[in-house]
Order: C-alpha cells, then structure tokens, then sequence
C-alpha cells in the first residue's frame, strides 16, 4: 500500500468503518510508515481537541433569553391558530 | 489505534413522544426539544456564521421554523438530523447575507487529488493543548477552523464535533454520502496541518505569534 493510498482511507480508518482486510492493510502501512502513523495519530488528536473544546458554549443567561422569546413566540402562534403556526 | 466514535446518544422514542405532541400544541413539549438542542444550534450556527449575533438570531429561527413545520416531520430521519438540517440553512442565509461578494456554497467541487501526502511530517507533543492556557488554545483552534472554507468547515463541525452519523450529515447539508466523507478527510488534514504549527514536538508556546498570524489565510472562497 502507498502512502497516498493509505491517505485515501484515513478517515474510513478513524471512523472504524472498513473491512478486515483493508484494516490489516493499513496497520501494516502504519507499522513500517512513520509518516503515516504520525499523520494518524494527530489526525485523530486534531478531532479529540475539537471535540473537547468548548467552542462556543452558550452561556446560560443568553440560553434563557433565547428560550424564553422561542417559547412566547410559539405561544402568541398556537394563539393566532393553527394555520398560523 | 482505537477509533473515534461519534458522541450522540438517542432515546429516541421519548423523542418522539415529544415531537407528537407539540405536533399537537404542546409548548412546553416543544420546550424541551429547545432545551435539548439549543447548544448545539448555537454552536453550528457560531461555527458557521463566525458571529455571535448572527448565530443567536439563528437559534431562535431555525427553532421557530422548526416549531411552524413540525407537521412536516414524518419521522423518518432523527428529530435532531431534521432540526439541523433548518439550521445549517438559516446559518448560510445569514453568511451569504453578510458576505454576498463571496460565492458560499455546499456544494462547491472540491478536488481531492492536491490531498497528496505531507513530504515532511513533525510529530506533536504528547499533550499539545496543554502547552497553551485555555485562552490560548481557544483563539488557536478558532483561528484555525475558521480559515477553513464555509463547506469544510460544516461537515466537520457535524461530524466531528457534534457527532453526527456520515449519513446524517449528508442527509442534514444535502449531499452525498462520498461528498461528505470526501470534505470530511480535507477538512480533518487541513486542520492537522494548521494545528501542527503550534502543537508540534519542541515547539516552545509563543503566544505573540498566534495573535501576529491572525487571519492569514480565512476565507470561504473555493479552494
């Protein structure tokens, strides 16, 4: 398998959605590439950071805000009737 | 290497217990569905826009829309892949109205041959994020997926950080199943490639460079 090839996969592999064979294929790149075992490793870590991040959390006080508008709006359409809603 | 499974569990049918009945003018049902979901509308909607107001009119949209077409939620795909899928959109109103010189599309083409190997590949530290306080880390890793473009940038945010299925990604942005999964490994290298400037083995943390490489390369436009 080549590089390239193995590239072609990475997110297949990260995933866990390929067959055995192919799995076996890659590992086998993996143990003899660095390259592709480092792009791997931090490929995988780059997802992880992102997704422990806490980019962009909504702060309570806003949620509220927001919820409380959402609800009276759908209240004040539920009262216009339902061909309004 | 273990592998990386998305996040998102589903009581689903309580879920549609919910559905039904503000289907039939349940507020507070409905309520719930808000409560449920709001954080992860605003954060799609943030990651999207790239600014805050725009995505908190996106919150209260996307959710009143939703409200207004409930009738039209047959069921057959998740409540939330539904929810997501009037989000996104109402978030691509508000960027193109924002930026109405730049062509921003899902659906642009991408290629995925310039995807060649890296020719020199430096590994990370072994706990890279810690090398940065969170301030840091957060303007680091804001930066870098903002300057990936809008349609990157969307699948990645629904796959990898809100965890939804490929299928329903594709399903939420309208695409294929191979279009998806085509942007998805663009954006995850990208990503690891920009990231690597900072996090990479022997690095010393130096936060005046990250403030000075601000901006460099964001943009929507097609690559």
């Amino acid at each position: 398998m080549k590089c390239a090839e193995f590239l072609q996969e990475l997110t297949n592999y990260l995933d866990g959605v390929i067959d055995d064979r192919t799995r076996a294929e890659l590992e086998d790149h993996l143990a003899w590439c660095h390259n592709c075992y480092v792009v791997c490793d931090t490929t995988k870590k780059t997802i992880e950071i992102y997704r422990d991040s806490k980019l962009y959390e909504l702060p309570e006080d806003l949620r509220g805000r927001l919820r409380s508008a959402i609800v009276s709006k759908c209240h004040a359409r539920k009262k216009a009737g339902p061909e309004h809603a | 290497m273990s592998t990386i499974q998305p996040k998102l569990g589903e009581p689903l049918t309580e879920e549609l217990t919910l559905v039904q009945a503000a289907k039939e003018g349940d507020v507070e049902a409905f309520e719930e569905l808000v409560r449920r979901y709001d954080r992860n509308v605003f954060r799609i909607a943030q990651h999207i826009t790239q600014n805050r107001e725009d995505a908190e009119d996106v919150v209260q949209d996307a959710f009143l829309k939703a409200y207004g077409n409930l009738k039209q939620f047959q069921g057959q795909s998740k409540f939330y892949t539904w929810l997501v899928r009037i989000a996104v959109n109402e978030a691509l109103m508000k960027l193109r109205r924002r930026r109405p010189e730049r062509m921003i599309s899902l659906d642009e083409e991408v290629k995925t041959e310039e995807d060649s190997v890296p020719r020199e590949v430096a590994d990370w530290s072994p706990n890279p994020e810690q090398q940065y306080n969170q301030a840091e880390l957060r303007e680091i890793l804001t930066k870098t997926i903002q300057g990936l473009p809008a349609s990157f940038r969307t699948v990645f945010v629904l796959r990898d950080v809100e965890g939804l299925s490929t299928e329903e990604t594709a399903e939420a942005l309208d695409l294929s199943v191979p279009a998806v999964k085509s942007r998805l490994l663009r954006a995850r290298l990208q990503l690891r490639e920009r990231l690597s400037r900072y996090f990479q083995r022997g690095r010393a943390p130096n936060g005046k460079e990250i403030a000075d490489e601000n901006n460099q390369d964001s943009g929507d436009g097609n690559q």
